[in-house]
């Protein structure tokens, strides 16, 4: 077989990594060919797509060259819950194989779909990813993104898959297992969050093993926005290399952009992403190299395509020529956002889920704040609430059924476990104008 | 002038406050003080008694797991502000109070405090120096009887 | 029919393609140095094999053997070939790991579209997995299954059920997957929400990954106005895809050109008559990473081999009465009380004076595991005895994988018993076999 041929020695070249070498212009044909097609099936499936076009006068004979996609509408992520759960779908479901859910910015969920091409594309630009990182086929890959609606998991698994790489189906949790597994069956490649992975390695300090001493190679890490300092740090304690990638579930999960060997830069797999970058007050586009909003177009998406999706992660693009060889262009790593999310062991949240979340059990909004702190390499999460003359109960078991709940609730939207904390009534500071909701603590010290 | 307390852990279920205290009244022992933390399903029952060596193996005879922690009893005077002023102290001192339980005494207008503290010997210090009346076991014997 | 062919195949056909399947892979278990040894110690190969009544010349593999192999004695392939690593659930102190080829993942995939397929499954239909993902191997199995049907795959995985059930309601899955009891924890929180558990869009319940009974059956197909699918497997063997129910539902159909199972007496190890309820021992026909020779299953059951009016061919074998060992199923999750032990005895001082309670309060299992307090461990402060129960928690979390509810209890209040302690106390009432 053609892979194993290319894709067995160290340093090989997978024959899935083709068109990450493309001369450019044979890459610009490729995207201006797949984008007219795109906003072709866009506008004929997608109402919401179509009316918007329609009231720009715009049709998709007016996409003649790749700039004329400045032209197009944005696409925002109220736009995927507004339409939920169907209305953004441009296939029949009876074409639909996949389907993976998140919750929305206020707790209602947004669905993005899948045909079968769409998880093969996503499975190659998985591979791709893995590929850039220095995995090949007899790589032994512990895949402990979170599996389930969250697209990690499953975008890993089938990258892996499709590498012919060993796949570890662990997912997120159980450090212990995680630790003992890399031991025990020589994994040579892992991927999680990085903040999983320096909990992984304090833990393995505790327990007296050295990961420098084991078969570990790789880590691709990813999900959440991480430093140069943490990588360091992680490749020196691990002895391994790190590298970053980058993906989001509404353009197809990871698979979007994947650092290279020059480890300087995520590689955009344009071929299937087109990267344009704006001022995100103005919608501008900005010139290149300039950074702003990170705003993507899906050039072969079947199921959701997604035209100009405003992607609100903070970057810029590297135009210059990579030393791996790679012509397609590069991101810096997504720093910031211009808005509210932040992103919790890989979960992306917004204050209005909490908010939503707490309104639930009490039916009115209770003062709270959000407070993200690191120990152990291990991000919190805590939520302080207020107690209110409403809830309070003399009895221990009373406040701690009232926390149960309000724990429990905000578990049930975000999908992850809170330190919910009582606290007294006016002890979270007030301040003038906006409440400050979040005080994130996780780089500090 | 720290005071011995007994701690017993018991079910959260009926009748489970009742044995112990039947146990140890049965052999004449009078309970100065208690207090009970409860959570849904287990509770911490705090005893100073004036015989706490006895009724101490009275109860592990018994059957029950018995703890012996060192309090520290202040007395105040029975008004308002009594007690915060006694807190402001130990803020002040950055002493963190464990936890706390407090009685008035039927004669005499004073309440006496029982606070458990991680340093108890500093606490007591802290208090002494802040003029405050640390009482010790055979005192409070004294005051209820 | 997913596979007409070998679902309905002529039974003297198959018996054929399974003599020729078992030769073949105890010459492939032959490459594996622990099958070898056992061979070779027998004086047995692939020419003693003439007949599948041979089978019985073979050694058993049972759940030791895989452990004492850890991790990589029972391959038959190089490992460079494994694509998939599998676990059984929990323990880190006993893991059990099995390896897939490609190839082996392609089987399992056919196995699962098989017994999907006889329970409803169409490609056109959109089917919520609400099993885990993850080392387990239930929902992986299910999950490829359904891809290959050509349907729609929701992979909610487990838990979050009000998270699940708005799913359901928004993207109208025709077809559930989950465990049993799971199912009905759906029905009961869909009436919680305020909703008619009928007007849920499902239409058809795939269900396993634990015992349950035909009473259970009759309430989840009342509750949730669904026709519900008994299936089984193991991850030793495969994972899900060994057997399942077809329309009839009288009995799950052996994939027996995959399979070949005996009934057998735990005691003697003699096969039990036919009809008789025994321990089923299995051995994988095609698997070529990890060949597992006559694995013994310790599950009960009972084997028939009567002609079925849905028209395959193959035996079929009843729910799983019981099992003959001390392991319990928590939520579709495999545990053993030495498990619950070894976490007890990782927190400091804890002496294992405990009782594992299971029961099923609602639809949900739950796990109680009472400790004896003791001097050592009691603190007069609350928050240390809080702290106290959610350490123990914890370790049973990382240990079992199962999350049990600590009951602090007093000294001397569980029964103790002359010789043998029973650890255990299920109330939940499982079997009807």
């Amino acid at each position: 077989m053609l892979t194993e041929l290319w894709n067995d020695a160290e340093g090989g070249f997978h024959p899935a990594s083709a068109p990450d070498f493309l001369p450019r212009t044979a890459l610009q044909e490729v995207q201006l060919r797949r984008l007219r097609a795109v906003v072709a099936r866009a506008y004929q499936n997608v109402e919401l797509f179509r009316s918007r076009m329609d009231e720009r006068g715009l049709t998709p004979a007016s996409i003649q060259s790749l700039q004329d996609i400045q032209h197009l509408p944005f696409t925002v992520k109220t736009d995927l819950r507004d339409t939920y759960p169907f209305g953004l779908f441009a296939s029949p479901m009876s074409d639909v194989v996949r389907l993976h859910a998140s919750s929305g910015t206020t707790g209602k969920p947004i669905v993005v779909a899948y045909t079968r091409e769409d998880v093969e594309v996503w499975s190659e630009v998985m591979a791709r990813t893995f590929a850039s990182c220095g995995l090949h086929r007899g790589d032994i890959l512990q895949n402990a993104f979170g599996y389930g609606l969250f697209t990690g998991g499953l975008g890993a698994h089938y990258g892996g898959e499709t590498l012919g790489a060993t796949v570890i189906p662990i997912s997120g949790g159980n450090t212990d297992r995680q630790i003992m597994l890399i031991r025990d069956f020589n994994v040579t490649a892992l991927c999680c969050t990085p903040s999983y992975f320096t909990h992984m390695i304090e833990r393995a300090r505790e327990l007296g093993i050295d990961l420098r001493d084991l078969s570990l190679r790789i880590g691709i890490f990813g999900a959440e926005p991480w430093t140069d300092g943490m990588r360091h740090h992680i490749e020196a304690e691990a002895g391994i290399k790190a590298y970053d990638i980058y993906g989001l579930s509404e353009i197809i999960g990871p698979g979007v952009a994947s650092e290279c060997s020059a480890q300087d830069g995520l590689h955009v797999f344009e071929d299937h992403f087109y990267p344009e970058i704006i001022d995100p007050d103005t919608g501008e586009a900005l010139p290149d190299g300039e950074e702003g909003e990170l705003v993507l177009t899906t050039l072969s998406k079947k199921a959701m395509p997604m035209i100009r999706y405003r992607t609100r992660d903070i970057t810029r693009l590297i135009t210059e020529p990579c030393s791996c060889g790679r012509t397609i262009r590069r991101m810096r790593r997504v720093g910031r956002r211009s808005d509210d999310m932040f992103i919790i062991r890989g979960v992306n949240v917004f204050p209005s889920q909490v908010e939503a979340a707490l309104m639930a059990v009490e039916g009115t909004l209770p003062h709270y704040q959000i407070i993200l702190t690191r120990a152990g390499g291990l991000d919190r999460i805590a939520v302080e609430v207020e107690v209110t003359p409403e809830v309070f109960s003399d009895k221990i078991r009373g406040l701690e059924d009232i926390r149960a709940r309000l724990a429990q609730s905000i578990e049930r939207i975000l999908g992850i476990r809170v330190d919910l904390r009582l606290v007294e009534p006016r002890t979270i500071a007030r301040s003038e104008g906006k409440a400050k909701r979040v005080i994130d603590r996780r780089n500090e010290g | 002038m720290k005071l011995q307390q007994l701690s017993l852990f018991l079910e959260n279920r009926p009748g489970r406050l009742e044995a112990p205290l039947a146990a140890i009244a049965a052999e004449g022992i009078n309970i100065l003080t208690l207090s009970l933390a409860d959570t849904a399903q287990f509770g911490i029952l705090r005893l100073i008694v004036r015989d706490w060596e006895k009724a101490k193996r009275i109860l592990e005879q018994a059957g029950w797991v018995v703890n012996l922690t060192e309090v520290v009893a202040v007395d105040v005077l029975d008004r308002p502000g009594g007690l915060a002023g006694a807190l402001r102290i130990l803020e002040d001192a950055n002493l963190n109070v464990e936890y706390m339980y407090a009685f008035s005494l039927r004669r005499d207008d004073k309440a006496i405090l029982i606070f458990r503290f991680e340093d108890p010997d500093r606490a007591i210090q802290v208090l002494l120096d802040q003029g405050l009346h640390v009482v010790d076991g055979d005192e409070l014997m004294t005051f209820v009887s | 029919m997913w596979d007409r062919a070998a679902e309905t195949q002529p039974r003297a056909e198959r018996e054929a393609l399974q003599l020729e399947r078992l030769r073949a892979q105890v010459a492939r278990a032959a490459r594996v140095p622990f099958y070898r040894d056992l061979f070779t110690h027998r004086g047995i190969g692939p020419h003693s094999i003439r007949s599948l009544a041979d089978i019985r010349r073979l050694p058993f593999t049972t759940k030791d053997d895989m452990r004492r192999q850890h991790p990589f004695g029972l391959l038959a392939v190089p490992r460079r070939e494994l694509a998939r690593i599998h676990g059984s659930s929990g323990t880190t102190g006993k893991p059990t790991f099995v390896g897939y080829t490609a190839q082996d993942l392609a089987t399992w995939s056919d196995l699962c579209a098989r017994f999907l397929v006889a329970g409803g499954l169409r490609p056109e239909h959109t089917a919520q997995v609400a099993f885990g993902y993850g080392l387990f191997t239930g929902g992986f199995g299910l999950h490829y299954g359904i891809e290959k049907v050509g349907a729609a795959v929701i992979p909610v995985a487990a838990g979050n059920t009000r998270r699940q059930i708005e799913i359901m309601r928004d993207l109208d899955p025709e077809v559930l997957i989950c465990t049993p009891s799971y199912a009905l924890t759906i029905a009961d929180t869909a009436r919680e929400m305020g909703m008619d558990p009928h007007a849920l869009p499902i239409r058809f319940g795939h269900f396993g990954g634990e015992p349950w009974t035909e009473d259970m059956r009759r309430e989840i197909e009342d509750q949730l106005d669904i026709q519900a699918f008994n299936n089984y497997g193991l991850s030793e063997v495969i994972g899900p895809g060994v057997s399942g129910e077809c329309p009839a539902r009288s009995g799950m159909h052996i994939q027996e050109d995959h399979f070949l199972v005996e009934c057998l007496d735990p005691e003697t190890l003699e096969p039990v008559p036919e009809g008789e309820p025994g321990e089923l021992v299995i051995t994988a026909l095609t698997r070529e990473a990890m060949p597992m020779i006559r694995y013994r299953t310790r599950d009960i059951a009972r084997l028939d081999r009567s002609p079925c009016t849905c028209g395959r061919t193959t035996m079929r074998m009843s729910r799983i009465a019981g099992r003959t060992d001390d392991m319990l199923i928590i939520r579709g999750v495999n545990v053993f009380p030495s498990q619950i032990e070894e976490a007890l005895l990782r927190v400091e001082g804890t002496t294992p004076h405990y009782l594992i309670e299971v029961s099923r309060p609602g639809t949900l299992d739950e796990v109680h595991v009472k400790v004896e307090i003791h001097p050592e461990i009691f603190s007069d402060r609350m928050d240390r005895m809080q702290a106290l129960c959610d350490r123990i928690g914890r370790e049973i979390h990382t240990v079992a994988g199962i999350r049990a509810h600590v009951d602090l209890v007093e000294p001397r209040s569980i029964e103790r018993f002359v010789g043998k302690a029973k650890r255990v106390l299920d109330k939940r009432g499982l079997t009807d076999c």
